[in-house]
């Protein structure tokens, strides 16, 4: 089935939704949780080029977001911020905070944290959105070639981090290793559709959570091996599945505070 | 033996000055007397570290901008200035090089108070009309001071210009099109812009600098003129601030925190209220309401990511 019959079935409607939902919302947290860095960086050159990463994920976020407006589900603006953390979502990953304190105040944020998160869910993304560009879905499918294009570059930058850090000294090692334990208590849900799973795997929308969770695995094993390593597992047992709008209390600020100018007057125009 | 020394380098002078009357451009790795180097420093590492300063006040409203196209705008925006804060180092770095010195010296330097940025980035933010006065209002006084240097005496510093002032003009565009959004919205929204308009207006006019050094004991406006890095004075330039902005602030319905203003047909010549230049002297002097917190946050960022850079300088075999 695809959009060019006139009529969509309500599953089917129901099933795009319900990823579009997923993939706008890990893209909009992970921008926000990008752009708390800016002018933090560990120095000015990276500070432009993980701040232009944060630009092009924010720009999918809204494509995604624009997906959803065009099905009818509602105005992106609004979809994006008015939604209580109980609609979301996202990956718990995408919500998690870059380290202690505000962004404003003094925040001592954890750089290994922002170089394996990257890595690994960009990585990740780069496998979801190879086997959108072939969804039944072509409107779906058009948006995944373009977030392609750019997302090649996402991933060589921080790959390169990622290399570089843990083949250098024993402190940003150490780091590295705490930085992926934590990352992946909470990937569990990356590959995940929820409760949607059947719906979304059925319509042929995307490859199922285990052919994705393999691909993942297979495509930086290179590097792991290279840096003898071996490739982390990913629990299969989350706490919590942000799919299913199971969420921590950082996913309550961050939407505060992305929504605080917003929610002054919804209707007004900005 | 001195004699002829100093007779040497007065000729080495005397030939420097002619490229300078004659319009040459100075390339980095030309002789410059050293007054022509420190100014150049001065100059740019406080451009330099402006533009890196400066994206912090914005910074604040980048997750909070109130619409996805918004968000989009301002990240853009933040992330070019970040961009012109290490062209600007760059060039900086170059001059200093007969001294041993670099970035991490410039960082030192901003952290220990020796160099400055400037006033409007130790400002205050409190609402969202302030991302668009500080890119319409601040933008655009920038893009006056800026524009006047693209022909200046320094090559390097010149062509760093020709992109920087491409970009500002996009930024005045940005900041405008928030303020016209606002301009046109609901009565809290006009409400808005006018207190930021209020709290801001001081501050844009003390970003032009002092009339002349007897208002502040100092200004370095006179060595950049002499040495052809810039043609105007501060006080043209803020001439020139009134010329294009009053008129718009005006048609916008807002008003302009400063009754006394007025244009006089006569001189040609904008009269208005001084700002406090003493606040001014306090301010750059790290003095102003988020300088240190604003300091701090650079320090501690700096600090805590010191093991990245220490990593970084290790070879990857
Ligand atoms: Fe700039
Ligand atoms: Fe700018």
């Amino acid at each position: 089935m695809n959009e060019n019959e006139t009529v969509m079935s309500q599953e089917y409607k129901d099933a795009i939704t319900s990823l579009l939902f997923q993939l706008a919302d890990d893209d909009f947290l992970y921008a926000y949780r990008g752009s708390e860095w800016l002018g933090l960086a560990p120095h000015i050159e990276e500070d432009v080029a993980s701040s232009s990463i944060s630009q092009d994920s924010m720009g999918h976020a809204a494509m995604f977001y624009k997906l959803l407006e065009d099905l009818g589900i509602g105005n992106a603006d609004e979809l994006a911020h008015s939604r209580p953390a109980l609609d979301r979502k996202n990956s718990v990953l995408m919500e998690r905070v870059n380290g202690e304190g505000y962004y404003m105040e003094i925040p001592l944020y954890d750089w290994a944290y922002q170089v394996v998160r990257s890595y690994f869910y960009t990585q990740a993304k780069k496998i979801k959105i190879d086997s959108l560009c072939e969804s039944s879905y072509s409107p779906l499918a058009d948006t995944a070639v373009k977030v392609k294009m750019e997302l090649y570059y996402h991933r060589l930058h921080w790959e390169t981090w990622f290399k570089q850090l843990l083949s250098s000294t024993d402190v940003a090692k150490k780091k590295m290793d705490e930085a992926i334990k934590k990352v992946m208590d909470d990937f569990y849900d990356v590959f995940s559709y929820g409760n949607e799973k059947l719906l979304i795997e059925k319509s042929r929308l995307i490859s199922s959570e285990e052919i994705l969770r393999d691909k993942w695995k297979a495509s930086i094993e290179q590097v792991f091996t290279a840096l003898q390593m071996e490739v982390p597992k990913i629990s299969d047992k989350p706490t919590k599945n942000g799919r299913n709008g199971e969420h921590t209390h950082d996913l309550e600020e961050a939407i505060r505070t992305l929504s605080e100018v917003y929610k002054f007057d919804p209707i007004a125009t900005w | 033996m001195t004699n002829l020394h100093n007779a040497a380098e007065e000729e080495q002078l005397a030939h420097f000055m002619q490229r300078i009357e004659r319009g040459d451009k100075i390339e980095a790795d030309d002789w410059m007397p050293e007054e022509y180097r420190l100014t150049l420093i001065r100059l740019i590492s406080m451009h330099g570290i402006s533009e890196i300063m400066g994206a912090l006040p914005e910074k604040e409203w980048v997750p909070k901008a109130p619409s996805l196209n918004r968000k989009l705008g301002i990240m853009a925006k933040v992330q070019d200035e970040m961009g012109h804060g290490q062209l600007l180092l760059r060039v900086t770095e170059d001059l200093l090089l007969p001294y041993g010195k670099n970035r991490g010296d410039i960082m030192q330097d901003l952290f220990n108070g020796n160099l400055k940025f400037h006033n409007v980035f130790h400002m205050e933010t409190k609402t969202w009309a302030d991302a668009g006065i500080i890119g319409w209002l601040v933008d655009g006084a920038a893009i006056i001071t800026q524009t006047n240097m693209l022909n200046a005496s320094y090559g390097p510093y010149a062509r760093a210009l020709q992109r920087i002032c491409a970009e500002e003009v996009f930024h005045a565009q940005h900041g405008e099109s928030i303020i016209m959004s606002l301009a046109e919205g609901t009565e809290e929204q006009k409400a808005m812009i006018q207190e930021s308009l209020d709290r801001w207006w001081e501050a844009l006019l003390m970003f032009f600098g002092p009339a002349s050094k007897e208002t502040t004991g100092s200004s370095k406006q006179d060595l950049t003129i002499k040495y052809k890095i810039r043609s105007k004075t501060n006080e043209e330039f803020r001439q020139l601030f009134f010329d294009k902005y009053v008129p718009r602030i005006l048609s916008l319905g807002l008003r302009i925190p400063d009754p006394t203003i007025r244009f006089d047909e006569e001189s040609k010549l904008w009269s208005y209220k001084q700002p406090d230049w003493n606040e001014f002297k306090k301010i750059i002097k790290n003095g102003g309401p988020r300088s240190h917190a604003r300091l701090n946050l650079r320090r501690s960022s700096y600090e805590n990511n010191a093991w990245v850079r220490d990593a970084l300088s290790v070879k990857v075999t």
